[in-house]
């Protein structure tokens, strides 16, 4: 028997459908960590998380642990966590500074630059052992833009900025909010779980088509809190009034709106306060002398989710979030998410971007608990796969030109990739 | 009541009442037991100690926020909590850790038991801080922090309940 394919991708007969096995069989999750994952460009941390030399934090990317850090020299650096002896992870804390990454078993040493600089009883090593030959394993290509720091353990994949493709723009939007061009992630990390397939949190991170309906409690909340919660009318700046939807290449893809839920940079609501509308002209006005009247007008007044394929999402609306996501098993994925301010930011400031936040993001937030019911409601429909084999995904498929953000076009986008690697080598 | 006559048992007989009225979802008689003031926060779990005016919390509620959650929870469209979970909760080790003339430090352990449709035992154990102030109606809430164990949320998924 032949296997169905993934997805049936046939816009002239206004056909996309999605095979229902992508998000529900674990043999697809064994074939995407190698075809996916160890293929790709995958976020490893922002360069704010390790300021200093000797700053690092442990994460696990692709799998694998790593030490995201800052070597002696002052540059970012990523180690496999992994002793070159037998393999123990060489730091064990979440995140700090260190002279040394020392593995306890038995007692080698590394210093910030991944240099073994102690075996203990190295005498006993028959001649030709050379400490040199065992420094920390770093990933195959290590790279960034703008202050976000991504990995690949495919040595031949084309470089991060022609990788990124549109997405930079994007992310361009997100650093220009520093006067400094600098971002921060705040402390503070929200990790939690979905029982649901990693790749559903891709489509809802910008399926603009579930609000009204998933999130009418947070819509009554913002209209109780007196905010405008319909998009202005005829107001055409770079987007049609109720904003567009796209691909950006290689997979990522972005809806990209004029905002109306408010934005600490630098749209006031209601919810922040009268006493806050000086400070967010200020900041406005920081934005139109540096950027122009037009491109603060882009950075201040649009609002957008950015998925970069394949999982690391970039809302940039009621405050900046940097999400990534890994699959623990074919249905259920762990989300960790941290909040991105600008470095010189005021204490006010900040602490009303961190509020907007909690409004909707995380896992104790106003709406995204509804999401994750909304992605385990869909993972456990997905058990019937085998009986309806299709998922619909035509929305805005008839148009020419721009589609909405309601529009599907930019969950079209990520499949096609998706589908394209998973089929490489096929 | 003064404050000097309240004593630790008094406090208990107020969290155990609290936690029956949360545990059968009576919202609203709840939110009675908060100062107008109140505050409700959940602190991310790698930073229990911040201040949510400089760290990304999970839950930082004022009082205005509070009356919307309960809001929110109270509609059937709060599709997180509907079907709503059971929840059980178990408080212990409750001390008085400080006190002024209007208002008490309480520290106390918890344990949540927390049911929802066909989903695992999802099981929360931390520490509730509480601020509780000395009123004529009795001692009200003026601060509930919770500090959660687990390194990670982890398999705990959303905290979509007054936890
Ligand atoms: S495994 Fe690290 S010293 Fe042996
Ligand atoms: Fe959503």
């Amino acid at each position: 028997m032949t296997e169905s394919p993934f997805i049936i991708d046939q816009p002239e007969d206004m056909v996309f459908r999605l095979n229902r096995r992508t998000l529900a069989d674990p043999e697809i999750l064994t074939r995407e960590q190698t075809a996916i994952f160890d293929k790709s460009w995958i976020y490893c941390g922002h360069e704010s998380e390790v300021s200093k030399p000797g700053d690092f934090c442990t994460r696990t990317v692709c799998g694998r642990p790593v030490i995201f850090s800052r070597d002696s020299a002052g540059d970012v650096r990523v180690f496999l966590n992994a002793c070159r002896h037998r393999a123990a992870m060489v730091c064990r804390e979440p995140c700090g500074n260190t002279r040394r990454y020392n593995c306890f078993y038995h007692g080698w040493s590394y210093n910030q630059d991944g240099e073994l600089v102690g075996v203990p009883g190295e005498e006993s090593y028959p001649p030709g052992f050379d400490k040199a030959n065992f420094s920390l394993a770093e990933p195959p290509r290590v790279d960034s833009y703008r202050g976000f720091w991504f990995i690949s353990f495919n040595p031949d994949i084309t470089n991060l900025k022609e990788y990124l493709a549109g997405a930079t723009e994007y992310i361009d939007l997100v650093a220009d909010q520093s006067p400094s061009g600098q971002m921060e992630v705040i402390q503070g990390t929200q990790e939690y779980d979905i029982r649901a397939n990693w790749k559903l949190l891709v489509e809802n991170s910008f399926d603009d088509y579930h609000l009204l309906t998933t999130h009418k409690t947070w819509l009554d909340y913002m209209k109780d809190s007196g905010v405008q919660v319909e998009p202005p009318k005829g107001q055409g700046l770079l987007l049609p009034s109720k904003g567009i939807g796209k691909g950006l290449g290689n997979g990522h893809a972005v809806i990209d709106n004029i905002n109306f839920r408010g934005r600490p940079v630098a749209r006031w609501i209601s919810i922040y306060g009268e006493d806050a509308k000086e400070e967010i002209d200020e900041i406005r006005a920081e934005l139109v002398e540096r950027l122009g009247d037009e491109r603060a007008a882009r950075v201040a007044d649009t609002n957008r989710n950015l998925v970069i394929f394949p999982n690391l999402v970039i809302n940039d609306g009621s405050s900046v979030t940097i999400r990534t996501f890994w699959p623990v098993a074919a249905d259920h994925m762990k989300v960790t998410a941290w909040a991105l301010g600008t470095k010189e930011e005021s204490e006010r400031a900040r602490a009303r971007r961190l509020d907007s936040f909690l409004t909707f993001y995380g896992p104790g937030g106003f709406a995204t608990p509804d999401d994750v019911e909304a992605l385990e409601a869909v993972q456990a429909g997905l058990a019937t796969w085998r009986e309806t084999e299709w998922s619909e995904m035509t929305r805005g498929l008839n148009k020419e030109g721009e589609q909405l953000n309601t529009d599907e076009e930019h969950l079209r986008a990520f499949w096609r990739e998706w589908n394209a690697l998973m089929t490489a080598d096929a | 009541m003064s404050d000097k006559d309240i004593t630790r048992i008094d406090v208990e007989d107020f969290l155990y009442e609290e936690a029956a009225l949360l545990d059968e979802w009576r919202l609203d008689e709840w939110l009675e037991l908060l100062t107008d003031d109140a505050i409700y926060q959940i602190p991310s779990t790698d930073a229990p100690d911040s201040d949510a005016r400089n760290a990304l919390f999970l839950i930082a509620d004022d009082a205005t926020r509070i009356k919307a959650r309960v809001k929110r929870l109270n509609d059937t469209e709060a599709h997180a909590e509907s079907p709503r979970s059971r929840t059980r909760r178990m408080i212990g080790n409750v001390r008085i850790t400080g006190r002024n003339r209007t208002e008490l430090e309480v520290s106390a352990n918890f344990s949540v038991y927390r049911y929802r449709r066909n989903s695992p035992l999802r099981h929360f154990v931390g520490r509730y801080e509480y601020r509780l102030r000395v009123t004529e109606k009795g001692l009200r809430i003026a601060e509930r922090r919770i500090i959660l164990d687990p390194t990670e949320l982890g398999t705990l998924g959303a905290i979509s309940f007054i936890l």
